[in-house]
């Protein structure tokens, strides 16, 4: 009870910094309309820059903005004194988690519905496996979340904003969202299959594919980074909490 | 009967000791006063005596409670206003003192009920719709107190409750801590020696993380052999720095 009230007081936090919400809804749709644009401009654009194919991973680099809205939330809360206020109340440690994760998770499902409804205004075919999608997606919104929480937890707002904009770049180039990663060997494949952006992305587009084994597969990657992150998180934040 | 009992309470950053076997008692429903110069060890008292800080030695009780073995039970009893006002700024006053009454255990209407008292009793009713971030540093200050007050903790701390207030503002705080005496206990830091002789029932002064004195302002005047407070303040936290 004691957690949903505090993640109901993070849900209007979040709801009312307007800018990082536009930001975070906003940029992935920018992105998406840009490279429509570009798709239908040159002729020669490879198959993979289309709507269809695009869309999927731009869905889940919209929810790497969840760790920046969730870095600032708690760094903020951090400097303003305001979570002392609250570690000396009787919220315990998995309030504090449970109250700061849900709310992202409900903010993250709205921005890939939007997302996805923003796709199929530029062409990308509806499908009732979407539907799908967005419970795959409210898994994937808990890597980014975990993140967010450990950046809270070490940094300062300032240094925080570093942190997340190298995750929010890694989520970007290392996800296989801006180019086929079959097309690429070496190393740097055995690095973005290593992490788990890439993963995260291909669980959507084999929901949209309908192979459920790959689903299970790469979702649970996913899922081991995001419980050892969260983790590691827990332990350094129950930490604060005893100063 | 006392609120508050200190048993050689000790606490060490590294090798440097901010609070070394401190033992006094607190009596129920009076002000206390905790004074000594920055780094005296006032607040690290404070925050180990509300669960934020996990003392290295000795122990605490509140209301008959440890405060090593039973924190999560401590902290039903108590509440704090840090010394930086500790309100979460995107949330309107209401919700502020609503959110509050709610985590420590009030039911929806009941922290209603109780955030119109507080509106009412603290003044800022006509603030109430206003988000917290637009307070001027007095008002925001009376709301961080009376988000403290609203739960009718056991034991209030007050952490330099007026640092940084105009002189209205502050006359207006010291009404409101004047009007707690003999209704609740508070423990009081503070710099401004007027203040805690002006509030307090009982008074500690603290140097280098030892008690140097304690009793009301008159007797600790008394023990020091001086014509005033801040004479006797100075006599107390001098006399260690020239050891």
């Amino acid at each position: 009870m004691r957690a949903l009230t505090f993640s109901k007081r993070n849900f209007k936090e979040i709801l009312r910094d307007p800018l990082s919400l536009v930001f975070g809804v906003g940029f992935p749709v920018v992105l998406m309309t840009a490279m429509h644009l570009l798709s239908k401009s040159i002729e020669s654009m490879p198959d993979f820059f289309s709507i269809s194919s695009l869309a999927p991973g731009m869905v889940v680099f919209g929810l790497s903005f969840l760790s920046i809205f969730l870095g600032i939330l708690i760094s903020g809360d951090r400097e303003t004194a305001f979570l002392s206020r609250l570690f000396a109340s009787p919220l315990t440690a998995s309030d504090f988690l449970f109250g700061y994760s849900l709310p992202c998770v409900g903010v993250g499902v709205v921005q890939s519905a939007v997302s996805f409804c923003f796709a199929c205004l530029l062409g990308f075919m509806p499908s009732w496996k979407m539907l799908l999608c967005m419970l795959v997606l409210a898994a994937d919104s808990l890597l980014y979340i975990s993140l967010g929480i450990l950046s809270g937890t070490l940094f300062t707002q300032n240094t925080m904003s570093a942190f997340n904009t190298i995750i929010v770049n890694l989520s970007a180039w290392m996800s296989g969202t801006w180019f086929d990663l079959g097309m690429i060997k070496g190393g740097f494949k055995t690095v973005c299959e290593v992490l788990p952006f890439y993963h995260a992305v291909e669980a959507v587009k084999n929901t949209l594919g309908g192979d459920s084994k790959a689903v299970f597969f790469n979702l649970a990657v996913v899922l081991v980074y995001s419980t050892v992150i969260f983790i590691v998180a827990g332990i350094l934040f129950k930490k604060k909490m005893k100063g | 009967m006392n609120s508050i009992e200190l048993k050689e309470l000790s606490k060490q950053f590294g090798s440097r000791t901010a609070v070394d076997k401190l033992t006094l008692s607190v009596e129920q429903g009076t002000v206390f006063g905790l004074l000594g110069q920055n780094g005296a060890g006032k607040t690290t008292t404070i925050k180990m005596l509300c669960g934020l800080l996990s003392p290295c030695g000795g122990d605490a009780l509140i209301e008959g409670i440890s405060v090593t073995s039973k924190p999560q039970e401590v902290k039903k009893l108590v509440a704090v206003s840090p010394q930086e006002t500790a309100v979460a700024k995107n949330l309107t006053v209401f919700e502020n003192l609503e959110f509050v009454a709610e985590i420590y255990g009030a039911n929806k209407s009941t922290a209603k009920e109780k955030a119109q008292e507080m509106l009412l009793r603290f003044g800022l009713a006509d603030r109430a719709k206003d988000k917290a971030k637009s307070l001027s540093g007095g008002m925001a200050r009376k709301l961080s107190i009376a988000m403290a007050l609203i739960s009718k903790p056991k034991v209030l701390f007050l952490d330099e409750p007026t640092l940084g207030l105009d002189v209205r503002a502050r006359r207006e705080l010291w009404n409101v801590i004047g009007e707690l005496n003999g209704k609740m206990t508070v423990v009081l830091t503070t710099h401004y020696l007027e203040e805690a002789q002006a509030l307090c029932n009982k008074i500690a002064i603290m140097s280098c993380g030892l008690l140097r004195a304690l009793g009301t302002a008159e007797e600790i005047i008394k023990q020091s052999n001086t014509d005033n407070f801040e004479d006797a303040f100075l006599f107390f936290t001098e006399k260690e720095e020239e050891k």
